[in-house]
């Protein structure tokens, strides 16, 4: 097939039925889809570290990187090269073993997530029947590599970024799986192609509030700001990366970007009907979702200012927590009880419901005056 | 109820950075595009206007660090003229007190900042190196009438919208 005039691969087949008639079967499907994989998420970790820079410039009224070939997309090449070229520093007195091991710990279970990732119509490395559960276990992994590489550094600096990971990612992973719940009770699946074909409308209307909280968590889930407490340059220096260098700080820096890379994708699948759209080819729908999504990130990004701790903890349990129950349990009522509905009248139930929510919590939320205190 | 509580500061926050998304960037990329001068510059490069000056060597005098040398002589009509007026630009601290002390008001300071040389003996301006120009107009400093005749005080490059 081909996208704008290029010939690219086959990525609109649907894979279940293209196996089969490929030889070997299954491995030349994997092989192939693994390749497809990889090459996707470091062209696109690359892809978005010049996008975030060049958005992000824009944002603060600069131009960003615009020198290093057209249209300065050869930068993350240049930075790739530097930081491969330098010098591999291990402090003294590091957990050699776990020092090591860190990088590889953190960034396996990021690539991980896209393996059930549909770029388009069933084109993924594997339709796994229990998708969503899947990532949500999988991209967890990732923080057991942080809180290797702050133990293993020791260094005070890298130990609290650690510590502060654990805690702040335990606690959002709880309204982040609850959020993904409401999808699924609509969707009636776990598989994220099934989820995709389920979205005759974007589950972001459906599921507003849900989408809201999804994206909240999630920002915090990988550490971006204005949740990115674990690199408060100011109070801890650099974080948990404080002592690597070279090809494992490199691992580090993709594991950051491919998460942010996932959550875009995710957020693409669960909440804006993935590959789903009119006249263009899926896979470019999928990447311009994508980049849809990560703008946004970038917008947060640009704007928001770093939280505090206890801000952060106290977000996470005192008011996404609660909303994602009450949102898990408006979703359950609507698919149990008016299965045969219109949906438009569920968005639009829906939407009021979030908007009311939001505002009674924010309410519940503050405490002194108009002091937020938590 | 007031607003205050229910996020406003982030929407308007947010909004803040939209909006200056879609303006223009400021940063002016520097060697291929530079920012006018503003016409209150002081500057500190000098310049010499050969006609007005009468050889006094006030400025040598006057100059705290003895950067400016200075040798005259009189010719057949027992008129001071200029030999040597040398300006060591490696030494000068840009103090102005030359410019100050010349009575005839024949040295100022001039706007140029690209000074930068490669080698130190090209530090070392001869009386032609620091001679007044038409690009090397002198500066407003000890001298406001100057200031007037150069252009209006902006920095954008074609005065309505900053570089993109």
């Amino acid at each position: 097939m081909s996208i704008l005039g290029r010939n690219v691969l086959p990525l609109t087949v649907h894979a279940s039925v293209l196996a089969p008639d490929w030889p070997w079967g299954f491995w030349s499907h994997m092989i192939i889809f693994v390749v497809i994989v990889m090459a996707f998420v470091i062209l696109m970790a690359m892809g978005f570290i010049w996008f975030e820079r060049r958005v992000i410039s824009r944002y603060q009224i600069r131009i960003g990187p615009n020198r290093i070939g057209p249209f300065g997309l050869l930068q993350p090449v240049a930075d790739v090269i530097k930081i491969l070229i330098k010098e591999d520093i291990v402090p003294l007195n590091v957990d050699k073993i776990i020092h090591l091991l860190a990088p590889a710990v953190a960034i396996i279970p990021a690539i991980m997530v896209f393996a059930v990732i549909p770029f388009s119509n069933g084109a993924s490395l594997v339709d796994l029947n229990i998708g969503i559960l899947y990532i949500v276990a999988i991209s967890s992994i990732s923080i057991v590599g942080q809180v290797m590489a702050g133990w293993g550094s020791n260094n005070k600096y890298a130990l609290i970024s650690a510590m502060r990971v654990i805690a702040q990612v335990v606690s959002y992973e709880i309204p982040l799986a609850l959020s993904i719940i409401g999808v699924v009770l609509f969707a009636g699946t776990l598989s994220m192609n099934g989820i995709v074909q389920q979205q005759s409308i974007p589950f972001i209307l459906l599921q507003p509030l849900g989408f809201i909280i999804y994206f909240l968590a999630s920002l915090a889930e990988v550490n971006r700001t204005p949740f990115d407490l674990l690199e408060a340059e100011g109070e801890i220096v650099a974080g948990y990366n404080i002592e690597y260098s070279g090809f494992k700080f490199a691992l580090f820096y993709l594991t950051e970007y491919t998460e942010a890379i996932a959550i875009s994708t995710i957020i693409t699948t669960l909440y804006l009907a993935g590959w789903k759209g009119p006249f263009l080819p899926p896979v470019l729908w999928f990447l311009i979702k994508v980049f849809a999504v990560f703008t946004l990130i970038i917008w947060v990004r640009a704007t928001l200012p770093r939280l505090r701790i206890d801000q952060v903890m106290g977000f996470a349990w005192k008011f996404l927590l609660p909303l994602a129950f009450i949102n898990l349990l408006i979703t359950g009522v609507q698919v149990v009880a008016w299965p045969d509905l219109s949906q438009w009248v569920i968005v639009a139930v829906n939407i009021v419901l979030s908007a009311v929510l939001i505002v009674a919590f924010s309410r519940m939320f503050r405490t002194k005056g108009d002091k937020v205190e938590a | 109820m007031k607003l205050k509580s229910y996020g406003e500061g982030i929407a308007k926050g947010m909004l803040v950075t939209m909006k200056n998304a879609i303006r223009d960037p400021i940063t002016t990329q520097y060697p291929e595009k530079r920012l006018n001068i503003s016409r209150r510059s002081r500057g500190n490069q000098l310049v010499w206007n050969k006609t007005a000056c009468i050889s006094c060597s006030m400025c040598a005098r006057a100059c705290p660090v003895n950067c400016i040398t200075m040798v005259t002589s009189r010719d057949e009509n027992k008129k001071l003229q200029m030999d040597k007026m040398d300006v060591d630009t490696g030494v000068c601290i840009s103090c102005g007190l030359c410019v100050e002390a010349c009575p005839q008001k024949c040295l100022f300071m001039s706007r140029d900042y690209e000074k930068a040389v490669y080698s130190r003996k090209k530090l070392k301006l001869t009386k032609e190196d620091i001679l007044m120009t038409d690009s090397s107009k002198p500066s407003g400093y000890y001298s406001p009438e100057n200031e007037t005749k150069l252009p209006k005080q902006t920095l954008l490059i074609d005065g309505k919208k900053w570089d993109k």
